[in-house]
């Protein structure tokens, strides 16, 4: 099985469809006599409804209807569910207000979905949109965090004073105050995760087509986890029986988080198409994306760290605002907190910890998981602080790392921040990456770029990430309204051939090859005689879909225990066919064989057996041979690494350029280098994207999307990066059978604070000790201008 | 309604279309090839670049009545049944794609590049790409895609 098994670079089976523009994206997809639906958005941050005149619309060539929110209330659909319940500081729960499809009285961020118009085609849609009336209040907005709890600031939610969502907290603040009496140094940052908006390529879309004669409503949408769309969707929104509901995601065109959520539009075409006897189809425009899709990060932090004489670490403390925008998307709470928090130990031995996290509403877009989701917060927090530690000890920035690190033969190693790492070996990650990036040779560069009149600087990121998030009772018990196991069903065909069915959802990542290897591994059969399927409620059994690099580490654990109940049904089947105890048999590279003979049977004839069972043990065993199973993990995993990037600041204009990142990742066992390889490099251009260009800009007055475009918001381009040397050190997760951590986000999570590192190295020589992220040309120009030392 | 006729992937097609219609809706709409994608609304993705007469062009920005008796290529009218485009093949071999939503405007975009430039550098084969945007891959595996397909394209 050498060929495409466990280890191997096998070529994606999915490339195919995607090179020849046979994918089939849900906007690729139309139904006999559909319609189309345009969103009316609102314009304005935050104004009452006072009226909506739709007549004029209703008259315009091909329309269909026009909704609005009191539609919505007349058939009483309800509001769009939040998925995690965090309870405060004092065990008070979170202000959870409503979330409403389409709101009927009062609009709370720009985008806010205010009605729909219906008609033949989109571009009459459109233009019917243009004759539909709104007459808007405007009133006075809420927009920056910075703001939105001082007195007097407009409230997005009566019940939210303060505009407090929550005040949650984590650890023993005393031992914490207690440990820093004793500190030599303290070390302190203040600093803004700049909010992000997340630009998958393909743009949402849906489409509602109710079948009039089943009563059964069929959702096509751009979704991550289809399963829990569906059981969204009709416990809370429609309210209908989940049974009568079909969701199916196709090919989908990237999701980063933004496609986890359920959306109103969702909602909104199920319940349109049943209502106007058509399918109803959406596809967003760009535009509306950028004030649509759930945004990400948009943190303040104040955070201190406090050193002994020797540069080890005492304790830390952090205080953290979160943005949570207008609403509660689908599992925003949990972000700044259970995904934030647990995470600020890092990769080091600081034995007391306290954080402090406000969630805060404002009249911007809702805030959720982007790619990481959380974790590059934790990690930006805690890697400056390093950072900024050892500039205030005088300390080597590896240096520093290493008298902290928790060491290899530490593990277990139990956290202050409640998690329990199982396996890592951080000191080795940080040599290796350091060889790689020729550290020692930094000084001639630096003097190299120096000589052609630019600053270079070199940063570390030495980054925990955990994803795989688990088990379910412990997330329960912190506020999750869901498990978070993950289904797998594998079918034996008659003849040999198999179907793997799961949970988890590929959009991009390449399940249908890396789940495929796994099979092709554990059952012996030949690779390109297994079918992955996934993405339709109606084929695959119940799953929780692919966010927080868990596909692998949950969704393959699953496959793998399905597996292995296939494995044991067939020794059963081989002892009554080989006429041996089923103690005797063996199974190895697709064949059960008596152990010690050469009496075998291959799985296709064992298969055949089991659906022709003619010679079959029927009175003990059932035909077929299909088998199911759920896993729910027993821990988070913990990927972790090394980042390093070197940077050149352009002195006139600012602008800094990355010139070289070296990634060490440790992601446990690696079942396709090259997929793994890839993962980490689009990971990175996302971090390089968060430190150096991308910022989500909302006027401060009005409440206006500032950066609503291509135009605006600057995403990496093919120039803006350097070619990427990325390689693995793995360590084997200890609790799931594959030794598999999970990959999909460290090149997010490590990279933004090894970048900011570096610009911050550059511009150390002339004092300047603090940018902000994103280090854009103006910020790194003006910190240059204003520096309190001319270098040199 | 004005109609238009052009070639579209070696096959001669004729409509009646509003005048407003962009290239990129007649191909996916009219035509049914949803290879094309649309990824933004302001012309700067290139999930939608397609050939015209022979030079890559974003279909959003081109009205399906501009291109009458035009010559136009597809993502589908690359690959012989089975057997990719050397381009094609190179995205597959150096893992080019991940979400596959940025590949046929890439793939259609790259082709240009190497008519042009027979043996583009790295740098300016990353600036030939400022026209189109991937969230996936970080463009590490598209420019060494690139590159390969120069190659073998070379001969």
């Amino acid at each position: 099985m050498a060929a495409s098994g466990i280890g191997v670079s096998v070529r994606r089976v999915e490339d195919f469809r995607f090179l020849t523009g046979r994918g089939n994206y849900t906007d690729d997809i139309n139904r006999p006599n559909q319609l189309h639906a345009h969103i009316l958005r609102s314009p304005h941050a935050h104004a009452k409804i006072k009226k909506i005149d739709a007549s004029k619309a209703l008259k315009g060539p091909g329309v269909a209807a026009v909704f609005t929110g009191a539609d919505i209330e007349k058939d009483q659909i309800g509001g769009l569910p939040c998925g995690w319940l965090v309870t405060d500081r004092n065990g008070q729960p979170m202000v959870e207000p409503p979330h409403p499809v389409l709101v009927a009285d009062r609009t709370r961020h720009v985008g806010d979905q205010v009605a729909v118009v219906i008609a033949e085609t989109r571009a009459q849609a459109r233009d019917a949109a243009e004759l539909v009336k709104i007459d808007y209040d405007e009133q006075v907005a809420t927009v920056g965090l910075a703001d939105a709890t001082k007195k007097g600031a407009p409230l997005v939610w009566d019940q939210a004073p303060g505009n407090i969502c929550y005040d949650w907290a984590l650890g023993d603040s005393a031992v914490v105050d207690a440990a820093f009496k004793t500190a030599a140094k303290v070390a302190k940052v203040d600093i803004v995760n700049n909010r992000l908006i997340p630009n998958a390529m393909e743009p949402r879309a849906a489409i509602g087509d109710y079948d009039l004669a089943k009563g059964n409503y069929n959702l096509y949408t751009t979704s991550q986890n289809p399963h829990v769309i569906r059981l969204l969707m009709s416990a809370y929104v429609l309210k209908v029986s989940e049974h009568k509901v079909r969701v199916y995601s196709p090919d989908v065109g990237g999701g980063f988080g933004s496609k986890i959520y359920h959306y109103a539009e969702e909602a909104i075409v199920c319940w349109a198409s049943r209502k106007l006897g058509r399918p109803v189809k959406w596809t967003a425009d760009r535009s509306e994306s950028f004030m649509s899709d759930a945004h990400g990060r948009d943190h303040l932090t104040k955070a201190e760290i406090a050193l002994d004489a020797g540069g080890k670490f005492l304790a830390m403390r952090v205080v953290t605002v979160a943005n949570m925008g207008a609403y509660l998307s689908t599992f925003a709470p949990c972000i700044p907190t259970y995904l934030y928090a647990l995470l600020l130990a890092g990769t080091y031995t600081t034995p007391a910890i306290f954080c402090e996290v406000k969630a805060i509403f404002t009249h911007t877009v809702p805030v959720d998981a982007y790619r990481g989701a959380g974790r590059p917060e934790a990690t930006y927090v805690v890697e400056r602080l390093v950072d900024e530690a050892a500039r205030v000890t005088g300390l080597d920035v590896a240096e520093i790392r290493r008298r902290n690190f928790i060491p290899r033969d530490a593990f277990p190693y139990q956290t202050p921040v409640v998690v329990q790492y199982d396996s890592g070996d951080y000191q080795s990650t940080l040599e290796i990456a350091l060889k790689t990036a020729d550290y020692s040779g930094f000084a001639a560069r630096r003097a190299e770029s120096a000589k052609r009149g630019k600053l270079r600087g070199l940063g570390l990121s030495t980054y925990i990430e955990a994803c795989g998030i688990a088990p379910s009772a412990v997330v329960g018990s912190v506020g999750a309204r869901a498990g978070l196991y993950e289904s797998g069903l594998v079918r034996v065909h008659p003849t040999g051939s198999v179907t793997i069915l799961t949970g988890s959802h590929s959009h991009g990542q390449g399940h249908e090859t890396t789940f495929a290897q796994l099979a092709a591994e554990r059952l012996g059969v030949d690779f390109d005689k297994i079918e992955v399927v996934h993405g339709d409620t109606d084929k695959i059994p119940f799953g929780m879909g692919t966010y927080g690099s868990r596909s692998l580490a949950v969704g393959g654990s699953a496959l793998v225990k399905a597996m292995d109940k296939i494995i044991a049904k067939g020794k059963k089947i081989a002892a009554h066919l080989l006429e041996a105890a089923e103690a005797d048999i063996e199974f190895k590279d697709g064949t059960f064989s008596i152990a010690g003979t050469d009496k075998k049977k291959t799985l296709a004839e064992i298969s055949g057996a089991a659906y022709v069972p003619h010679n079959y043990p029927i009175n003990e065993l059932e035909p077929g041979l299909e088998e199911q199973a759920f896993y729910d993990p027993t821990n988070f995993t913990f990927p972790g690494g090394c980042h390093v990037a070197e940077i050149e600041i352009d002195r006139d204009t600012g602008v800094v350029q990355l010139v070289s990142f070296v990634a060490v990742d440790d992601v446990g066992r690696v079942i396709n280098p090259m997929i793994v390889e890839g993962q980490v490099h689009g990971g990175v251009a996302q971090g390089m994207g968060q430190a150096l260009l991308e910022g989500c800009v909302y006027d401060q007055k009005t409440g206006q999307l500032v950066t609503g475009s291509y135009m605006d918001y600057t995403m990496p381009r093919a120039s803006d990066l350097p070619t990427l040397k990325v390689s693995t050190h793995n360590t084997l997760c200890t609790h799931n059978p594959l030794g598999v951590k999970g990959v999909g986000e460290v090149g997010a999570i490590g990279s933004p604070a090894a970048i900011m590192n570096a610009v911050h190295n550059a511009v150390a020589p002339f004092g300047v000790t603090h940018v902000e992220m994103p280090a854009t040309p103006e910020r790194v120009w003006r910190a240059l201008q204003s520096a309190p030392k001319a270098a040199e | 309604m004005p109609t238009v006729a052009m070639m579209v992937n070696g096959k001669k097609v004729s409509a009646d279309v509003e005048p407003r219609t962009l290239l990129v809706h007649y191909l996916r709409e009219n035509l049914g090839l949803t290879g094309t994608h649309v990824g933004c609304d302001t012309s700067q993705c290139g999930a939608c670049v397609v050939d015209i007469d022979g030079a890559s062009v974003k279909s959003c920005t081109q009205l399906a009545v501009q291109c009458e008796g035009a010559h136009v290529t597809t993502i589908e009218g690359l690959a012989q049944g089975e057997t990719l485009h050397p381009m094609q093949e190179a995205f597959r071999e150096n893992h080019a794609l991940q979400c596959g939503f940025c590949t046929p405007g890439m793939v259609m975009s790259a082709i240009d590049l190497v008519k042009r430039n027979k043996s583009p550098s790295e740098r300016e084969i990353r600036e030939w790409l400022e026209g189109n945007l991937c969230r996936c891959t970080g463009y590490h595996n598209i420019v060494k895609a690139i590159a390969a397909a120069a190659q073998t394209m070379r001969g």
